[in-house]
């Protein structure tokens, strides 16, 4: 397997915060990486460098060859190789749901509105919400939210995805029908990056699991080598709180 | 199995602060406010009655001077309405000149903000009529209109800042992951959204506007009031002109502060912002 996403010394503060303290992952194609660590450690902000919502103090980062650091580096036409879903959901509530989806393949991609209607149909089914097509997103519950964003993401076929806390603002019961719909796309073979602390799934569909703290990584294993013997005392300390 | 608090990440959220609702314009009606008797409906149909009243029960001087004002309407609507629009062009791009992410176009917009807002109107009337008059060489209304549109500029260009600003980040950030250029996601994500906020303010600055447009009658320009003060002056019925003015001024400012209301409230249905 190729190497997809590669990072290198990744140093970012924020004021006084270090968030990111050099870092270095790679991460294969197809692979599916999930992050965890305690709340501040830097797992958002590595994500959120990866596509340049946060530009790094210093390091670097590459996405199938590209650079994401260059300041020359063609940063719109790498967000378009790479989807997002944020925690928040960040639907565009002027929109409806099918617009919502249609909106970057028709006016970044410069696709038909035909096509783009076809295939936003498409991913609609395939997160389960055919019949909300014509839904203003504040008439949806989180989860269906969350899901719609996911199909916005995918619509303009993203070679890696992003997932920022997907599922910390569902209430319990919406939180599986959204990791049913990563479980899919994991298992489809899309390239994955998770920062979530939801630990079944990290079984069931994770590749790999990093835990972070204070802006570095500290352990990174299987998950099953990961929760049944992690090497790290921090590691440990930090499973005992979540597990 | 453990999940982690679905709140953990949100606590950093402002706490909810009190805050207070005041505008300069007339009073917004609220909807259940007093029914019949509501302050707006006695001021409002209060004045009308007033101006079909006094002219028939007295036509001399109140049919007179209803005949004679009326004229200066025009005056009064024009300059309100092409400084309204020009004040909205100025104050979108000083708005998004506030919120700019480069130095200079930053420092220019405020700058501009804060000189305009600090000086009274009636001094950027004459500053702009009288001490730029021999540069400029405008007539009264042309001067006037560039006045206002340019004191108004400053406070559209807050009330766009503002409306910008309180569109979450995430909406941004979710329009340039998807590779939306920044002006893309401003024209097709913010803006829509931020018009949505700002129509009832832009309404009060409306209001305001159609009010302050009387300094003009200053400038030789024949507005509704200047009407009033050349009947005044040539009849000496100085408590019948000036109320006459007065009453029409409070007609218009109450149906448009209604129409604002009915906006506001359309707006808040159909809202789909959160």
């Amino acid at each position: 397997m190729a190497t997809f996403i590669e990072i290198k010394k990744a140093v970012k503060t924020f004021g006084k915060l270090q968030a990111l303290n050099g870092v270095d992952l790679s991460v294969q194609k197809g692979e599916v990486v999930l992050i965890i660590g305690p709340s501040g450690s830097g797992k958002s902000t590595l994500l959120r460098s990866i596509n340049r919502l946060e530009r790094l103090d210093s390091g670097s980062i590459t996405i199938d060859g590209e650079s994401v650091t260059d300041e020359g580096s063609d940063i719109r036409h790498i967000r378009q190789e790479v989807g997002m879903v944020f925690q928040s959901f960040n639907l565009f509530p002027h929109l409806k749901v099918v617009d919502n989806i249609t909106l970057s393949p028709t006016t970044v991609l410069k696709k038909s509105k035909e096509e783009a209607l076809e295939n936003a149909r498409r991913l609609l089914a395939k997160v389960g919400l055919s019949e909300k097509e014509h839904a203003w997103p504040d008439e949806l519950s989180g989860g269906q939210q969350q899901r719609v964003a996911i199909a916005r993401a995918l619509a303009m076929n993203p070679k890696v995805m992003l997932f920022d806390e997907p599922t910390s603002a569902l209430d319990p019961e919406m939180i599986k029908e959204v990791l049913d719909v990563m479980t899919d796309l994991a298992r489809e073979g899309m390239t994955m990056l998770i920062v979530s602390h939801e630990m079944g799934f990290a079984r069931a569909a994770a590749d790999r699991i990093i835990f972070m703290d204070s802006g570095q990584i500290v352990e990174e294993a299987p998950p099953e080598t990961f929760f049944t013997s992690p090497k790290e005392d921090r590691t440990r300390r930090f499973l005992e709180h979540i597990l | 199995m453990a999940k982690s608090s679905p709140n953990s990440e949100r606590d950093h959220k402002d706490p909810p602060r009190p805050t207070i609702n005041i505008t300069d314009g007339t009073l917004i009606p609220l909807k259940d406010e007093g029914g019949l008797l509501s302050s707006w409906n006695i001021s409002f149909f209060g004045a009308i009655a007033l101006l079909i009243a006094l002219p028939l029960f007295s036509p001399d001087p109140y049919l007179r001077i209803l005949a004679f004002v009326p004229d200066g309407l025009f005056a009064t609507f024009s300059v309100t309405l092409i400084s309204i629009c020009f004040s909205l062009v100025i104050g979108l791009f000083a708005g998004l000149g506030r919120i700019s992410q480069r130095a200079w176009i930053n420092r220019i917009a405020t700058v501009y903000v804060e000189i305009i807002r600090g000086i009274p109107l009636l001094v950027q009337l004459f500053y702009i009529y009288y001490a730029l008059g021999p540069l400029l060489k405008l007539q009264g209304p042309p001067a006037a209109i560039l006045a206002m549109s340019i004191c108004y500029g400053a406070y559209m260009a807050e009330i766009f800042r503002a409306g910008i600003q309180a569109i979450p980040k995430g909406q941004m950030e979710a329009a340039l992951a998807l590779g939306l250029s920044r002006g893309n996601a401003l024209r097709k994500i913010i803006i829509p959204q931020t018009i949505r906020v700002i129509l009832p303010p832009i309404g009060n600055e409306f209001i305001a506007l159609l009010k302050d447009s009387s300094l003009v009658s200053i400038l030789a320009v024949s507005d509704l009031l200047r009407r009033g003060r050349e009947y005044a002056s040539t009849s000496f019925r100085y408590f019948e002109s000036y109320t006459v003015i007065a009453l029409i001024y409070l007609v218009m400012t109450l149906f448009f502060s209604r129409l604002v209301a009915a906006m506001e409230e359309r707006l808040r249905h159909r809202g789909n912002v959160h």
